[in-house]
Protein backbone atom coordinates (compact mmCIF):
# COMPACT_ATOMS: atom_id res chain seq x y z
CA UNK A 1 0.00 0.00 0.00
CA UNK A 2 2.53 2.17 0.68
CA UNK A 3 4.94 1.28 -1.70
CA UNK A 4 4.76 4.48 -4.02
CA UNK A 5 4.84 6.72 -1.66
CA UNK A 6 7.75 5.31 0.13
CA UNK A 7 10.07 4.81 -3.10
CA UNK A 8 9.29 8.55 -3.91
CA UNK A 9 10.73 9.95 -0.28
CA UNK A 10 13.10 7.16 1.08
CA UNK A 11 16.06 9.93 -0.11
CA UNK A 12 14.40 12.15 2.18
CA UNK A 13 15.14 10.93 5.42
CA UNK A 14 11.77 8.92 5.95
CA UNK A 15 10.96 4.92 6.25
CA UNK A 16 7.50 3.48 6.57
CA UNK A 17 7.23 0.60 9.14
CA UNK A 18 4.33 -1.68 8.08
CA UNK A 19 2.85 -4.24 10.62
CA UNK A 20 0.61 -6.79 10.01
CA UNK A 21 -1.77 -7.39 12.48
CA UNK A 22 -1.91 -11.06 11.65
CA UNK A 23 -1.88 -14.73 12.65
CA UNK A 24 1.60 -15.48 11.70
CA UNK A 25 3.86 -15.08 8.98
CA UNK A 26 2.20 -17.53 6.32
CA UNK A 27 -1.53 -15.17 6.63
CA UNK A 28 0.52 -12.05 5.62
CA UNK A 29 3.53 -13.45 3.66
CA UNK A 30 1.91 -13.91 0.11
CA UNK A 31 0.18 -9.75 0.36
CA UNK A 32 4.00 -8.87 1.50
CA UNK A 33 5.83 -11.28 -1.64
CA UNK A 34 3.37 -8.88 -3.72
CA UNK A 35 4.07 -5.79 -2.70
CA UNK A 36 7.50 -6.83 -2.64
CA UNK A 37 8.17 -3.33 -0.05
CA UNK A 38 11.77 -2.32 0.64
CA UNK A 39 11.14 -1.06 4.11
CA UNK A 40 10.55 -3.07 6.74
CA UNK A 41 7.12 -5.32 6.93
CA UNK A 42 7.05 -6.85 10.34
CA UNK A 43 4.58 -9.65 11.58
CA UNK A 44 2.41 -8.82 15.15
CA UNK A 45 0.53 -12.00 15.90
CA UNK A 46 -0.14 -10.39 19.82
CA UNK A 47 -1.20 -6.87 18.38
CA UNK A 48 1.71 -5.63 20.40
CA UNK A 49 1.56 -2.01 18.33
CA UNK A 50 -2.13 -2.00 19.08
CA UNK A 51 -1.45 -2.19 22.37
CA UNK A 52 1.05 0.05 22.60
CA UNK A 53 -1.06 2.80 20.35
CA UNK A 54 -4.65 2.26 21.41
CA UNK A 55 -5.57 1.26 17.42
CA UNK A 56 -8.53 -1.05 16.47
CA UNK A 57 -8.62 -0.89 13.09
CA UNK A 58 -6.47 -1.14 9.96
CA UNK A 59 -5.44 0.48 8.43
CA UNK A 60 -3.95 3.05 11.07
CA UNK A 61 -1.04 5.17 11.24
CA UNK A 62 1.26 7.02 13.51
CA UNK A 63 3.84 10.07 12.74
CA UNK A 64 6.77 10.00 14.88
CA UNK A 65 9.52 12.58 14.23
CA UNK A 66 13.04 12.45 13.66
CA UNK A 67 13.50 12.04 17.58
CA UNK A 68 11.02 9.66 17.96
CA UNK A 69 8.26 11.84 19.20
CA UNK A 70 5.18 11.05 18.19
CA UNK A 71 3.27 14.56 16.13
CA UNK A 72 0.29 12.86 14.96
CA UNK A 73 -0.92 9.71 17.21
CA UNK A 74 -2.51 6.35 16.33
CA UNK A 75 -5.33 7.45 13.56
CA UNK A 76 -7.32 6.13 10.22
CA UNK A 77 -4.57 6.07 7.42
CA UNK A 78 -6.94 7.80 4.98
CA UNK A 79 -9.30 5.00 4.88
CA UNK A 80 -13.21 5.81 4.08
CA UNK A 81 -15.66 2.91 4.47
CA UNK A 82 -17.20 3.07 1.08
CA UNK A 83 -17.48 -0.76 0.97
CA UNK A 84 -20.54 -0.03 2.90
CA UNK A 85 -22.97 1.11 0.42
CA UNK A 86 -20.96 -1.69 -2.39
CA UNK A 87 -23.59 -4.38 -3.78
CA UNK A 88 -23.01 -7.07 -1.53
CA UNK A 89 -23.46 -9.44 -4.75
CA UNK A 90 -21.50 -7.47 -7.27
CA UNK A 91 -18.81 -6.51 -5.31
CA UNK A 92 -19.38 -2.80 -6.79
CA UNK A 93 -19.07 0.29 -5.03
CA UNK A 94 -21.30 2.97 -6.98
CA UNK A 95 -18.79 5.80 -8.42
CA UNK A 96 -19.39 8.76 -6.58
CA UNK A 97 -18.80 6.63 -3.47
CA UNK A 98 -15.49 4.75 -5.17
CA UNK A 99 -14.63 8.99 -5.97
CA UNK A 100 -14.33 9.31 -2.38
CA UNK A 101 -12.29 6.73 -1.32
CA UNK A 102 -9.79 8.03 -4.00
CA UNK A 103 -9.81 11.02 -2.89
CA UNK A 104 -9.69 10.24 1.41
CA UNK A 105 -6.72 7.82 0.53
CA UNK A 106 -5.13 10.60 -2.03
CA UNK A 107 -5.38 13.16 0.85
CA UNK A 108 -3.54 11.07 3.43
CA UNK A 109 -1.03 10.50 1.26
CA UNK A 110 -0.58 13.69 0.17
CA UNK A 111 -0.73 14.71 3.79
CA UNK A 112 2.48 12.35 4.51
CA UNK A 113 4.50 13.87 1.49
CA UNK A 114 3.84 17.35 2.71
CA UNK A 115 4.89 16.24 6.49
CA UNK A 116 8.33 14.34 5.19
CA UNK A 117 8.87 17.62 2.61
CA UNK A 118 8.62 20.33 4.98
CA UNK A 119 8.32 18.72 8.44
CA UNK A 120 7.37 20.51 11.64
CA UNK A 121 6.37 23.07 9.45
CA UNK A 122 3.36 21.26 7.76
CA UNK A 123 0.42 22.04 8.67
CA UNK A 124 -0.67 18.43 8.76
CA UNK A 125 2.23 18.04 11.87
CA UNK A 126 0.12 18.59 15.45
CA UNK A 127 1.90 20.77 18.19
CA UNK A 128 2.02 18.86 21.54
CA UNK A 129 -1.11 19.88 23.02
CA UNK A 130 -2.97 18.84 19.70
CA UNK A 131 -1.24 15.67 19.56
CA UNK A 132 -1.76 14.84 23.04
CA UNK A 133 -5.54 15.84 23.15
CA UNK A 134 -5.88 13.43 19.96
CA UNK A 135 -4.32 10.30 21.71
CA UNK A 136 -6.93 7.70 21.90
CA UNK A 137 -7.62 6.98 25.63
CA UNK A 138 -7.32 3.78 26.89
CA UNK A 139 -10.20 1.86 29.13
CA UNK A 140 -9.32 -0.43 32.13
CA UNK A 141 -11.25 -2.70 29.26
CA UNK A 142 -9.33 -2.36 26.73
CA UNK A 143 -5.59 -2.89 28.50
CA UNK A 144 -7.45 -5.73 29.85
CA UNK A 145 -8.67 -6.69 26.45
CA UNK A 146 -5.25 -6.32 24.87
CA UNK A 147 -3.38 -8.58 27.79
CA UNK A 148 -6.01 -11.34 26.98
CA UNK A 149 -5.25 -11.30 23.68
CA UNK A 150 -1.76 -10.99 24.06
CA UNK A 151 -1.67 -14.11 26.83
CA UNK A 152 -4.31 -16.49 24.07
CA UNK A 153 -1.49 -15.68 21.27
CA UNK A 154 1.15 -17.11 23.46
CA UNK A 155 -1.08 -19.89 24.52
CA UNK A 156 -1.77 -21.07 20.88
CA UNK A 157 1.56 -20.26 19.49
CA UNK A 158 2.78 -22.36 22.24
CA UNK A 159 0.69 -25.28 21.06
CA UNK A 160 -2.46 -25.02 23.71
CA UNK A 161 -5.10 -23.77 21.49
CA UNK A 162 -7.82 -25.16 23.99
CA UNK A 163 -6.07 -23.26 27.10
CA UNK A 164 -5.94 -20.15 24.73
CA UNK A 165 -9.83 -19.73 23.97
CA UNK A 166 -11.23 -18.44 26.77
CA UNK A 167 -8.62 -15.67 27.10
CA UNK A 168 -9.51 -14.55 23.03
CA UNK A 169 -13.04 -14.57 23.89
CA UNK A 170 -12.32 -12.80 26.94
CA UNK A 171 -10.16 -10.24 24.54
CA UNK A 172 -13.26 -10.05 22.31
CA UNK A 173 -16.01 -9.25 24.66
CA UNK A 174 -14.18 -6.70 26.90
CA UNK A 175 -13.23 -4.90 23.24
CA UNK A 176 -16.43 -4.86 21.28
CA UNK A 177 -15.10 -1.55 19.14
CA UNK A 178 -12.19 -3.51 18.16
CA UNK A 179 -12.11 -4.99 14.59
CA UNK A 180 -8.75 -6.29 15.10
CA UNK A 181 -9.37 -8.31 17.77
CA UNK A 182 -12.34 -9.57 16.00
CA UNK A 183 -11.70 -10.07 12.86
CA UNK A 184 -8.19 -11.77 13.40
CA UNK A 185 -10.04 -14.26 15.46
CA UNK A 186 -12.80 -15.32 12.96
CA UNK A 187 -10.44 -15.21 10.33
CA UNK A 188 -9.20 -19.04 11.52
CA UNK A 189 -13.05 -20.17 11.10
CA UNK A 190 -14.21 -18.82 7.58
CA UNK A 191 -11.98 -18.31 4.52
CA UNK A 192 -13.24 -14.71 3.17
CA UNK A 193 -14.50 -12.65 6.59
CA UNK A 194 -14.93 -9.96 5.09
CA UNK A 195 -17.66 -11.15 3.06
CA UNK A 196 -19.12 -13.56 5.50
CA UNK A 197 -22.77 -12.99 6.83
CA UNK A 198 -21.16 -12.49 10.33
CA UNK A 199 -19.03 -9.58 9.12
CA UNK A 200 -22.08 -8.21 7.43
CA UNK A 201 -24.42 -8.24 10.38
CA UNK A 202 -21.74 -6.63 12.45
CA UNK A 203 -21.10 -4.10 10.22
CA UNK A 204 -24.73 -3.01 9.46
CA UNK A 205 -24.85 -3.01 13.24
CA UNK A 206 -22.49 0.36 13.54
CA UNK A 207 -26.06 2.09 12.31
CA UNK A 208 -24.71 5.64 12.19
CA UNK A 209 -21.48 4.81 13.55
CA UNK A 210 -18.29 4.70 12.19
CA UNK A 211 -16.44 1.58 10.93
CA UNK A 212 -13.56 3.83 9.80
CA UNK A 213 -12.89 6.70 12.47
CA UNK A 214 -13.29 10.30 10.40
CA UNK A 215 -9.24 11.77 9.92
CA UNK A 216 -8.84 15.28 11.45
CA UNK A 217 -7.11 16.36 7.97
CA UNK A 218 -7.97 19.07 5.94
CA UNK A 219 -10.31 17.87 2.79
CA UNK A 220 -11.04 14.34 4.33
CA UNK A 221 -15.24 13.40 3.89
CA UNK A 222 -16.54 14.53 7.36
CA UNK A 223 -20.04 13.14 6.42
CA UNK A 224 -21.83 9.79 8.46
CA UNK A 225 -20.90 6.40 6.47
CA UNK A 226 -22.52 5.84 3.34
CA UNK A 227 -26.25 4.32 3.19
CA UNK A 228 -25.88 0.96 1.92
CA UNK A 229 -27.80 0.99 -1.87
CA UNK B 1 7.40 -24.80 45.65
CA UNK B 2 9.38 -23.04 43.39
CA UNK B 3 9.31 -24.10 39.45
CA UNK B 4 9.86 -22.90 36.44
CA UNK B 5 7.69 -20.44 35.32
CA UNK B 6 6.60 -18.72 31.78
CA UNK B 7 6.00 -15.11 32.41
CA UNK B 8 4.53 -13.17 29.55
CA UNK B 9 5.50 -9.74 28.92
CA UNK B 10 4.68 -7.08 25.75
CA UNK B 11 8.40 -8.33 25.19
CA UNK B 12 7.49 -12.06 24.96
CA UNK B 13 7.42 -14.86 27.22
CA UNK B 14 10.89 -15.63 29.44
CA UNK B 15 11.26 -18.60 31.73
CA UNK B 16 11.77 -17.76 35.68
CA UNK B 17 12.15 -19.71 38.72
CA UNK B 18 8.78 -18.34 40.98
CA UNK B 19 6.39 -19.81 43.62
CA UNK B 20 3.05 -20.04 42.14
CA UNK B 21 0.67 -20.14 44.46
CA UNK B 22 -2.90 -21.00 43.22
CA UNK B 23 -4.61 -21.30 46.09
CA UNK B 24 -4.24 -17.54 47.50
CA UNK B 25 -3.39 -16.54 43.07
CA UNK B 26 -0.04 -15.41 44.18
CA UNK B 27 3.32 -15.77 42.51
CA UNK B 28 6.27 -14.65 44.38
CA UNK B 29 9.50 -13.84 42.62
CA UNK B 30 12.97 -12.89 43.74
CA UNK B 31 13.55 -9.07 43.55
CA UNK B 32 16.35 -9.26 41.31
CA UNK B 33 14.12 -11.15 38.76
CA UNK B 34 11.30 -8.62 39.10
CA UNK B 35 13.99 -6.09 38.53
CA UNK B 36 15.21 -8.19 35.34
CA UNK B 37 12.24 -9.25 33.75
CA UNK B 38 9.93 -6.71 34.22
CA UNK B 39 11.60 -3.40 35.16
CA UNK B 40 10.48 -2.81 38.83
CA UNK B 41 12.45 -2.11 42.02
CA UNK B 42 11.22 -2.61 45.56
CA UNK B 43 12.79 0.69 47.47
CA UNK B 44 11.94 2.76 50.53
CA UNK B 45 9.60 4.81 48.17
CA UNK B 46 7.89 2.12 47.39
CA UNK B 47 7.57 0.13 43.77
CA UNK B 48 9.60 2.03 41.42
CA UNK B 49 10.18 2.13 37.45
CA UNK B 50 12.60 4.32 35.94
CA UNK B 51 11.71 7.45 37.85
CA UNK B 52 8.12 6.84 38.87
CA UNK B 53 7.60 5.15 42.56
CA UNK B 54 4.18 3.72 43.34
CA UNK B 55 4.00 3.89 47.21
CA UNK B 56 2.87 0.51 48.78
CA UNK B 57 0.27 0.55 51.66
CA UNK B 58 0.49 -1.32 54.77
CA UNK B 59 -2.08 -3.66 53.23
CA UNK B 60 0.38 -4.19 50.27
CA UNK B 61 3.19 -5.66 53.11
CA UNK B 62 1.16 -9.20 52.74
CA UNK B 63 2.62 -9.43 48.97
CA UNK B 64 6.15 -8.87 50.10
CA UNK B 65 8.84 -10.89 51.71
CA UNK B 66 12.51 -9.95 52.61
CA UNK B 67 13.10 -13.11 49.89
CA UNK B 68 10.62 -12.64 47.44
CA UNK B 69 8.07 -9.78 45.51
CA UNK B 70 4.09 -11.97 45.21
CA UNK B 71 3.72 -9.66 41.47
CA UNK B 72 0.28 -11.14 40.66
CA UNK B 73 -0.42 -9.23 44.08
CA UNK B 74 1.47 -6.02 43.32
CA UNK B 75 0.13 -6.29 40.25
CA UNK B 76 -2.68 -6.04 41.43
CA UNK B 77 -3.16 -3.18 43.14
CA UNK B 78 -0.98 -1.33 40.90
CA UNK B 79 -4.69 -2.21 38.22
CA UNK B 80 -2.27 -3.97 35.85
CA UNK B 81 -3.68 -6.60 34.46
CA UNK B 82 -2.52 -10.47 35.73
CA UNK B 83 -3.73 -13.79 33.65
CA UNK B 84 -3.10 -16.88 34.39
CA UNK B 85 -3.48 -20.75 33.43
CA UNK B 86 -5.64 -23.24 35.62
CA UNK B 87 -1.99 -24.68 36.33
CA UNK B 88 -0.24 -21.40 37.33
CA UNK B 89 2.82 -22.85 35.23
CA UNK B 90 2.54 -19.32 32.37
CA UNK B 91 1.21 -15.89 33.90
CA UNK B 92 0.85 -12.55 32.44
CA UNK B 93 1.52 -9.24 33.71
CA UNK B 94 0.66 -6.44 31.47
CA UNK B 95 0.31 -2.67 31.65
CA UNK B 96 -2.37 -0.08 33.01
CA UNK B 97 -4.84 1.66 30.65
CA UNK B 98 -3.65 4.88 33.09
CA UNK B 99 0.32 3.48 32.18
CA UNK B 100 -0.67 3.42 28.17
CA UNK B 101 -2.37 6.71 28.08
CA UNK B 102 0.22 8.59 30.16
CA UNK B 103 2.99 6.41 27.80
CA UNK B 104 1.14 8.10 24.64
CA UNK B 105 0.39 11.33 26.18
CA UNK B 106 4.49 11.88 27.33
CA UNK B 107 4.39 12.12 22.94
CA UNK B 108 7.12 9.44 23.07
CA UNK B 109 6.55 6.90 20.71
CA UNK B 110 6.36 3.77 22.67
CA UNK B 111 9.22 0.97 21.49
CA UNK B 112 8.47 -2.35 19.80
CA UNK B 113 10.55 -5.56 18.56
CA UNK B 114 8.63 -7.32 15.76
CA UNK B 115 9.88 -9.94 12.94
CA UNK B 116 9.44 -9.47 9.61
CA UNK B 117 8.79 -12.26 7.36
CA UNK B 118 12.33 -13.70 7.64
CA UNK B 119 12.39 -13.80 11.35
CA UNK B 120 15.06 -10.67 11.93
CA UNK B 121 13.54 -8.62 14.88
CA UNK B 122 13.44 -5.60 14.26
CA UNK B 123 12.87 -2.33 16.49
CA UNK B 124 11.29 1.13 15.85
CA UNK B 125 13.80 2.71 17.62
CA UNK B 126 16.64 1.71 15.29
CA UNK B 127 14.76 3.85 12.52
CA UNK B 128 15.40 6.93 15.15
CA UNK B 129 16.75 10.07 12.86
CA UNK B 130 14.15 9.29 9.88
CA UNK B 131 11.05 10.17 9.91
CA UNK B 132 8.76 7.11 10.66
CA UNK B 133 5.44 6.46 8.91
CA UNK B 134 4.44 3.67 11.62
CA UNK B 135 1.51 1.88 9.48
CA UNK B 136 -0.61 -0.77 10.57
CA UNK B 137 -2.65 -3.67 7.95
CA UNK B 138 -3.51 -6.92 8.07
CA UNK B 139 -4.88 -9.99 5.36
CA UNK B 140 -7.76 -10.11 6.43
Amino acid sequence: MWQTLYAALKERNFIVVAVAMDSGADAARPWIEAARPDYPALIDRAHVVAELYNMVNVPSAVWIDESGRIVRPAENAGAFEGFRAMDRTTRKMPDDIAAKVAKAKATYVAAVRDWVEKGSASAYVFDPARARAHVPRMSDAIANAHANFRFGQYLLQSGRAAQAQPFLEEARRLHPDSWNIWRQLGEKNEIGLASSPEFWARVDALGERHYYAPVDMQGMPTEGPPSRR
Amino acid sequence: MVTMVTIVTEHGPQEVQAEADRERDALWMAPSDVERLLGWTLKAEGLCRGPVCVPLASAAARHVRPDALDVAGLWRRMSKPVLRTQDASAWLLGESASERTAALESLEAPDFTLPDLAGKPHSLSDYRGRKVLLATWASW
